[in-house]
C-alpha cells in the first residue's frame, strides 16, 4: 500500500487490525464448532460471541443472525427461500439481488436514485400474490441512502416481506433492523473491514426461512456447512468497531472536502445522487468526454485505485444500471467513476487523488 | 506441531476439522493485510494482485487432482459444493433433458442426503443404495439402479465416519458407460489418497479446506469440462467462477486451500504409511486390552487415519464425555450441532442401535504422535473399563 492510494472501499475494505487479529487467533485453533469436545466448544464460543456483536451492530437479536459465506449468498437465500413467488426489487439493487430470481419486477427510482414509493405501492396493489420486496439501505455506486423504513411500511401494508441489503451501510451509518422494519437484512464482512468469505442474513424471528444450502443442521437449520470460524470471528470484531461509529465523521469530512475541491477545480464535473441523503464515504463523479475506463486506467498508473461502478466478475466496464435507472444518459454515465473512502484514508490520500484527477481532467481530450 | 505438550488434550477428531497447517497460515496472512484487494476489481493493481493469487491457488488445486484449472470452482465449503453439484445438476437436467432421478447411498454425508431430500420435495426421485457391513455399495445394485431418467450418481470417495474407501474407478466406469454424471463428495479423501478425476471418470467432486489442514469457509467444486457437466447455479449475481458460483471470491481463503493442496501432495505416501502404522498400533493396543472391541468397517479399504470402534456394554456418549478433557474423539459426524444420536451410518452397515451407540470415531492427523496414540489408547481403555464397572443408567443394554 506504500505510495498507493486506495479509494475503492465499496469493492472491498482493507481488513481492520482488530479484525485481522481475531481472524488470525481463530485460524490458529483447531475445532469444529459442532463438535462436543473442548476444542469444539471453544470454536462454538467464538461463533456465538461474534453472533452477538453482529446482532448488536444490526439492532437484531443474536438468534436472528444466520452466518453465510457472504452477502451474495445471503441475498439469494432471502429472495429464493422466503417462500414468496412474487419478487419486487429496486432498479438500483446489487447484482446479487437483481439476478437472484429471474423475472423479478423492478421498482423505479427517481433522478436522485431514490426508490419510488408510490410505484412500489401501486405494484403491490395490482397483484395480491404474496410478495417479497428488496430495497437496499445504501447504493454501492452512488452512496444514496434509501428510505427503507418507508418502503418497509408500504410492503407491510400489502403483506409483503421486506429484504434490506445493508452491505454498504454497515460500518458507515447506524443500522437498526427493528426500526427499519425489514424482515430480512444482509451483510458482508469484507465491506466493513472484516475478512472476505463471511457474511450474514438477519432473519426476523417473526418469519420462517428455508435453507439455501442444506447440510448438517447448522445455523438452526437455516444454513448447512461447518461455520467459517475465523471469518466469523473477524466479522464480529469488525461489527464491534462499526457499532462504535469510529471514523464516520472524519471520513465524511474528507469526502466532502474532496467533492468541494473537485468541483472547484473542474466545474464541468458532475456528482450523482448529491441531492439525496448520501453516505459519507462515496462519490460517483463524471468528467464529460472522458470514458470511465480511461480514467480508471490513468489513475491506476499513478497508483490510485478507484472503480467504474461495481466490481463485476469480468472486470469489464459496463454502463451502470444504477445511473441508467436514475435517467442519466450514457454520455454522462459512461464517464462516471466511483471513489469510495474508508478507515485508512488520509488527508494526503485525498490531496494526491485530487491532484492526479484534476491533471487528468485538464488534459486535452484525445480525438 | 500442536500436540506434543502434555497438558493439552490429544486431538483425534481430524475428520471433523484439522488444524491449519503453519505453511498454509503463512501463505494466507498477507491476503488479510497488504494484499486485501477484491479479485474482481482488476481495473487496479490491488485487485489484480488478489486475482493473480486466486489463479495460482486454482492451479495448485487442479494439480492435486489432475484437473484443468478451468474445472476448479471455489465455494464456501464442501457442503455448498455438494449442494451445487447435486441440486445444480438435477435442476439443469430436469429443465433441459426432462430427467428426474438421482442415485446415492444411505451412508452419505448429511448434506448430500439433505440435498436429495430437498430434491424429493421438488418432485425428483432418489434411489438410496444400501451398504454392507464394510460400508460399501454393491456395484451391481448401482448399475441396476441407473435408469433412463437418471441424472447423476452421488457416492462419496471416503466415508466420514468409518473411513471406507469407495471403488471410485469402478463406479466411474459404470457411470461413464451409462451416460450419467458421477459426483463424489471427496471431502475426506482429497489430500489423503491419490485422486485423479480423469482416471476415475469423475464429473463433479467436492473438496473442503478445513478437512485438509486448510481454512474453514472455503471449498472447491470440480466441474468436468469434457464432456461438460452442466449445472444450474445455486445462486446468481456477479457471475463469478464461470457463473457457477457468484459472490466475491475470498483470496485469503482460496490461497489457503491452494496451499493446503500443495502441502498435501508432498509426501502423501509417507504420511499415509506413518498414519497407518499409528492406527494399527492403536487398534492392537485396544484390542489386546479389550478383546470384545468391534472394528467397524474393513481395515483393507480404509483411510489410513481412521479407526471406528464399538465397545459392547459401554455408552458411547458417556465415554466421549469422560474422555473429553484429555482425548478429543467423536461418536460420528460433527454436524447436527452436538445432537448426539447413534450413527445412521453404522446402523446402515447393520450394527444394532446398542452397537452403534457404543462407538467412537477416531481420526488421526498430521500432528499425531506415537506418544499420543499410546496415551489416548490407554485413556480409552481405562474409561471403558471404568464405565463398564459403574452401574450407570447410561450403560447400553
Amino acid at each position: 500500500m506504500r505510495n498507493r492510494v486506495y479509494l475503492d472501499y465499496n469493492a472491498t475494505a482493507p481488513v481492520r487490525p482488530e479484525a485481522r487479529a481475531a481472524v488470525e487467533a481463530a485460524l490458529d485453533r483447531v475445532g469444529n464448532p459442532s463438535s462436543v469436545h473442548g476444542f469444539g466448544r471453544a470454536a462454538r464460543k467464538i461463533v456465538e460471541d461474534a453472533r452477538e456483536a453482529v446482532a448488536a451492530m444490526a439492532g437484531a437479536s443474536p438468534a436472528e443472525v444466520v452466518f453465510t459465506s457472504g452477502a451474495s449468498e445471503a441475498n439469494a437465500q432471502a429472495l429464493k427461500a422466503c417462500g414468496r413467488s412474487r419478487v419486487l426489487v429496486s432498479a438500483v439493487e446489487h447484482a446479487s439481488v437483481l439476478d437472484a430470481v429471474p423475472d423479478a419486477l423492478r421498482i423505479p427510482v427517481n433522478s436522485e436514485g431514490l426508490v419510488d414509493l408510490d410505484a412500489l405501492d401501486a405494484m403491490l396493489a395490482i397483484d395480491k400474490t404474496p410478495a417479497v420486496v428488496a430495497v437496499m439501505l445504501v447504493n454501492n455506486e452512488t452512496g444514496v441512502v434509501q428510505p427503507v423504513a418507508k418502503a418497509s411500511a408500504v410492503a407491510k401494508r400489502h403483506g409483503a416481506l421486506m429484504l434490506c441489503d445493508a452491505v454498504q451501510g454497515a460500518g458507515k451509518i447506524e443500522i437498526d433492523f427493528k426500526s427499519l422494519g425489514a424482515d430480512m437484512m444482509s451483510f458482508s464482512a469484507h465491506k466493513l473491514a472484516g475478512p472476505q468469505g463471511s457474511g450474514a442474513l438477519i432473519v426476523s424471528d417473526q418469519i420462517e426461512i428455508d435453507a439455501l444450502i442444506q447440510g448438517g443442521g447448522q445455523e438452526r437449520g437455516r444454513r448447512g456447512g461447518t461455520e467459517n470460524t475465523p471469518g466469523i470471528a473477524g466479522f464480529g470484531a469488525a461489527a464491534e468497531i462499526a457499532l462504535g461509529r469510529r471514523d464516520h465523521a472524519r471520513i465524511r469530512g474528507l469526502r466532502d472536502r474532496m467533492e468541494r475541491e473537485a468541483l472547484a477545480r473542474v466545474p464541468e464535473a458532475r456528482i450523482f445522487g448529491a441531492g439525496a441523503p448520501r453516505i459519507g464515504n462515496t462519490t460517483c463523479i463524471a468528467i464529460p468526454g472522458r470514458p470511465a475506463s480511461t480514467q480508471v486506467m490513468s489513475l491506476d498508473l499513478e497508483g490510485i485505485a478507484v472503480s467504474a461502478g461495481a466490481a463485476c466478475s469480468s472486470g469489464k466496464v459496463k454502463t451502470s444500471h444504477v445511473l441508467d435507472a436514475m435517467g442519466v444518459g450514457p454520455d454522462w454515465s459512461d464517464h462516471a467513476i466511483r471513489v469510495s473512502l474508508g478507515w485508512a484514508t488520509s488527508e494526503a490520500d485525498i490531496d494526491r487523488f485530487l491532484d492526479i484527477w484534476t491533471a487528468m481532467a485538464k488534459q486535452p481530450v484525445a480525438a | 506441531m500442536t500436540s506434543t505438550q502434555t497438558n493439552r488434550p490429544i486431538y483425534l477428531d481430524h475428520h471433523a476439522s484439522t488444524p491449519t497447517d503453519p505453511r498454509v497460515l503463512e501463505a494466507m496472512l498477507p491476503y488479510f493485510s497488504e494484499h486485501f484487494g477484491n479479485p474482481h476489481s482488476i481495473q487496479h493493481v490491488i485487485g489484480r494482485t488478489a486475482a493473480e493469487a486466486v489463479e495460482r491457488a486454482r492451479a495448485q488445486v487442479a494439480a492435486l487432482i489432475s484437473a484443468d484449472v478451468r474445472e476448479v470452482v471455489f465455494t464456501s465449503g464442501a457442503t455448498e459444493s455438494n449442494n451445487i453439484a447435486i441440486k445444480g445438476a438435477a435442476w439443469f437436467a430436469r429443465e433441459h433433458q426432462g430427467k428426474d432421478h438421482i442415485v446415492t447411498a444411505v451412508s452419505e454425508h448429511k448434506c448430500v442426503l439433505e440435498s436429495c431430500a430437498r430434491l424429493e420435495r421438488e418432485g425428483f426421485r432418489v434411489t438410496y443404495l444400501p451398504v454392507d457391513r464394510d460400508c460399501q455399495v454393491d456395484l451391481d445394485a448401482l448399475a441396476d439402479a441407473i435408469e433412463e431418467k437418471t441424472i447423476l450418481v452421488s457416492l462419496m470417495a471416503a466415508q466420514n465416519e468409518v473411513g471406507s474407501l469407495a471403488p471410485i474407478e469402478a463406479i466411474g466406469a459404470i457411470t461413464r458407460e451409462r451416460g450419467v454424471l458421477f459426483h463424489t463428495d471427496a471431502a475426506q479423501a482429497v489430500g489423503k489418497m491419490p485422486l485423479d478425476v480423469n482416471a476415475a471418470n469423475i464429473d463433479l467432486m467436492s473438496i473442503s479446506g478445513h478437512k485438509i489442514y486448510g481454512p474453514k469457509g472455503v471449498g472447491v467444486l470440480y466441474v468436468r469440462r469434457r464432456p461438460r457437466a452442466r449445472l444450474e447455479p445455486l445462486f446468481d449475481g456477479g457471475g463469478q467462477e464461470r457463473g457457477i458460483r457468484s459472490g466475491t471470491v475470498a483470496p485469503a481463503l482460496v490461497v489457503g486451500i491452494g496451499e493446503a493442496c500443495a502441502v498435501a501432495g508432498e509426501g502423501m505416501a509417507e504420511e499415509n504409511a506413518r498414519l497407518s502404522e499409528l492406527r494399527g498400533r492403536m487398534w492392537r493396543r485396544i484390542e489386546t486390552a479389550l478383546p470384545d472391541t468391534m472394528l467397524n468397517g474393513s481395515l483393507e479399504h480404509r483411510l489410513a487415519a481412521n479407526l471406528n470402534l464399538s465397545f459392547p456394554r459401554t455408552d458411547g456418549t458417556a465415554l466421549i464425555e469422560a474422555l473429553s478433557e484429555d482425548v478429543c474423539v467423536s461418536s460420528g459426524s460433527a454436524c447436527t450441532s452436538g445432537a448426539v444420536e447413534s450413527s445412521y451410518v453404522l446402523r446402515a452397515m447393520g450394527l444394532s442401535d446398542a452397537e452403534a451407540g457404543s462407538s467412537l470415531r477416531i481420526g488421526l492427523g498430521r500432528g499425531t504422535t506415537e506418544h499420543e496414540i499410546d496415551a489416548a489408547a490407554d485413556r480409552i481403555i481405562a474409561e471403558v473399563v471404568r464405565l463398564r464397572a459403574t452401574p450407570a443408567k447410561g450403560a447400553a443394554e
